[in-house]
């Protein structure tokens, strides 16, 4: 495949410093229906990972008929390597209000909540700050909507959107079973619409510049572009906003420090790509989604490292609600060890893959079904470093 | 009536009993104790109307609602990869030795506890590090080991 130059595209973070809640305004004055066809044909998909179309979760919401209705901001940010929503609200927070001001307006909902991680705690002055200044425009343009935050108290599954909804009700934050989805039946049993910072914020976006102009950058699988957070063995660790559907190849260029032998695309519960694969592997929903965490690792690195770290990660993160993860994530990581030690044969590491692909298949949630990506792709690629 | 009885029953007068009270009660309690002691938890779960099993299972789900006591300040060294990579091992022994303590561990003053953290959300500044709430990127050990200090004289 040809070699192209990475476009850099500024919009979410751009056009800032004049925001006095104009596009909101603008739009609070345009028919739901309008709006909420506008964010599908921009085709727009959720920026935490999951991908679901934000437009479509809007429509079901609004269709919901049930009186009281919520919108909540997922700004649990957890997944390693990624600290694109903790820059947004720093730095554009009205974009994101704007955003859950304008949801609120097609669904109905008059309460809207910010599930902020409690490692972000130190800008909660900041964002109340914001929100006084938020509630003080939503008056004046005549729209009944309150946000509050709720500081979340540490736990990587909180960033589930169910689990999320019995951490705001007072529980653990252990994952429900859907259906019903929280668009049917969400906080406190009411519709609730649950996104991403980043979501909201490029919804803010769309309705300034329009779907259309939106829609031109990335590919029609994965249309738009998106934030990207870059950690490990670069020599550009930051945020950059790059259009979807780029190849690995053409990002490793850009990005990689020349000697890259790998890259963790969507943290710990995304996938460990070689460098064999780079040519043909295209960051988007067609190929490789991640929420934003890019990790590079280069040739200095033990990938038994990487892994272990992994499945330590998530063996403390697991709820431990479900039984295929609260046992299946201890049991990879005691597997990978004792291979290691050669306390087991080398075959027990295809024992260890049968039970990351029953994980994937039973456990309740999407972190429990995740821990095969890493797994089976680090191994797959990196055998020889597991093993011996 | 003791502290804790005090602290809750304000809170309670405040912001009502529901049970979507209880994670911003326990923090509250957090904030002010360091920690949920057995008594707190067990004068929560009575004002609250629920089990204190049910509040010791909420509160233990969760890493910021500590069941064990903890020092003035909490020191949380992130450990996760892209800090590994950038030699967060180094930072640890050296807190280590210098508070002579381990990680979980308390000063014997209680000015200090030590713990390893999830990421923090500070990758591209690794590695990172949180005293409380407040956050610092791009450590080295002295350097590390110079914010404790100031700490200390807090």
């Amino acid at each position: 495949m040809e070699s192209h130059e990475l476009k850099r595209i500024d919009l979410i973070f751009s056009n800032y410093t004049t925001s006095k809640y104009k596009v909101l305004e603008r739009t609070l004055q345009r028919d739901p229906d309008e709006i909420i066809n506008e964010l599908m044909d921009s085709g727009l998909k959720g920026r935490g990972n999951a991908g679901f179309p934000t437009g479509l979760k809007w429509k079901f919401a609004r269709r919901n008929e049930a009186e009281t209705h919520y919108v909540i901001c997922n700004a649990n940010e957890s997944e390693t390597g990624t600290f694109k929503d903790r820059e947004i609200l720093e730095r554009v927070p009205r974009k994101v209000l704007s955003g859950m001001a304008i949801c609120a307006y097609c669904t109905g909902a008059r309460k809207g909540i910010i599930y902020l991680r409690q490692e972000y705690a130190y800008m909660m002055e900041h964002l109340q700050n914001e929100l006084n200044i938020f509630h003080q425009h939503v008056k004046e343009f005549n729209f009944d909507f309150t946000v509050e935050i709720f500081l979340g108290s540490g736990s990587y599954v909180s960033g589930e959107e169910s689990a999320m909804l019995d951490s705001i009700e007072g529980y653990r934050a252990e994952p429900r079973n859907k259906p019903p989805y929280p668009i049917t039946k969400g906080l406190f049993d009411m519709p609730t619409v649950v996104n991403n910072v980043e979501t909201f914020a490029t919804a803010q976006v769309i309705f300034r510049i329009g779907a259309e102009e939106y829609s031109k950058l990335g590919t029609p699988l994965s249309p738009g572009s998106k934030l990207f957070t870059l950690s490990g063995d670069t020599p550009k660790p930051g945020i950059h906003e790059l259009e979807l559907g780029m190849t690995l190849q053409d990002f490793v260029k850009e990005f990689g420090d020349n000697n890259t032998k790998a890259v963790q695309v969507g943290g710990a519960s995304g996938y460990c790509i070689p460098q064999k694969l780079f040519a043909e592997t295209v960051i988007g929903f067609e190929g490789i989604p991640t929420g934003g965490s890019m990790i590079l690792f280069n040739n200095s690195r033990s990938m038994y490292k990487v892994l272990h770290e992994y499945l330590r990660f998530f063996t403390e993160e697991s709820c431990g609600l479900c039984t295929p993860c609260r046992i299946g994530t201890q049991q990879l990581l005691k597997g990978v060890e004792a291979v290691k030690k050669g306390e087991r044969p080398v075959s027990y590491i295809d024992v260890l893959i049968k039970l990351a692909l029953s994980m994937k298949s039973s456990a309740k949630c999407g972190l429990g079904q995740s821990v095969a990506n890493p797994f089976i792709s680090i191994i797959d690629n990196f055998k020889e470093e597991i093993l011996y | 009536m003791s502290e804790t009885k005090t602290l809750i029953q304000e809170y309670i007068a405040l912001n009502g009993k529901s049970r979507n009270q209880l994670l911003p009660l326990l923090q509250n309690i957090v904030q002010h104790q360091n920690y949920l002691s057995e008594e707190a938890m067990t004068e929560v779960a009575r004002a609250m109307g629920l089990s204190p099993a049910d509040v010791y299972g909420t509160a233990s789900f969760y890493s910021y609602l500590s069941t064990v006591p903890r020092g003035k300040y909490v020191i949380r060294l992130c450990r996760n990869i892209s800090c590994m990579m950038k030699s967060q091992a180094e930072i640890l022994s050296a807190v280590s030795a210098h508070l002579k303590i381990k990680v979980g561990e308390t000063t014997s003053d209680k000015k200090f506890s030590l713990v390893q953290a999830n990421c923090l959300g500070w990758c591209h500044k690794a590695p990172a590090m949180m005293i409380n709430n407040e956050v610092f990127t791009e450590l080295t050990a002295p350097k590390a080991i110079q914010i404790i200090n100031e700490y200390q004289q807090k």
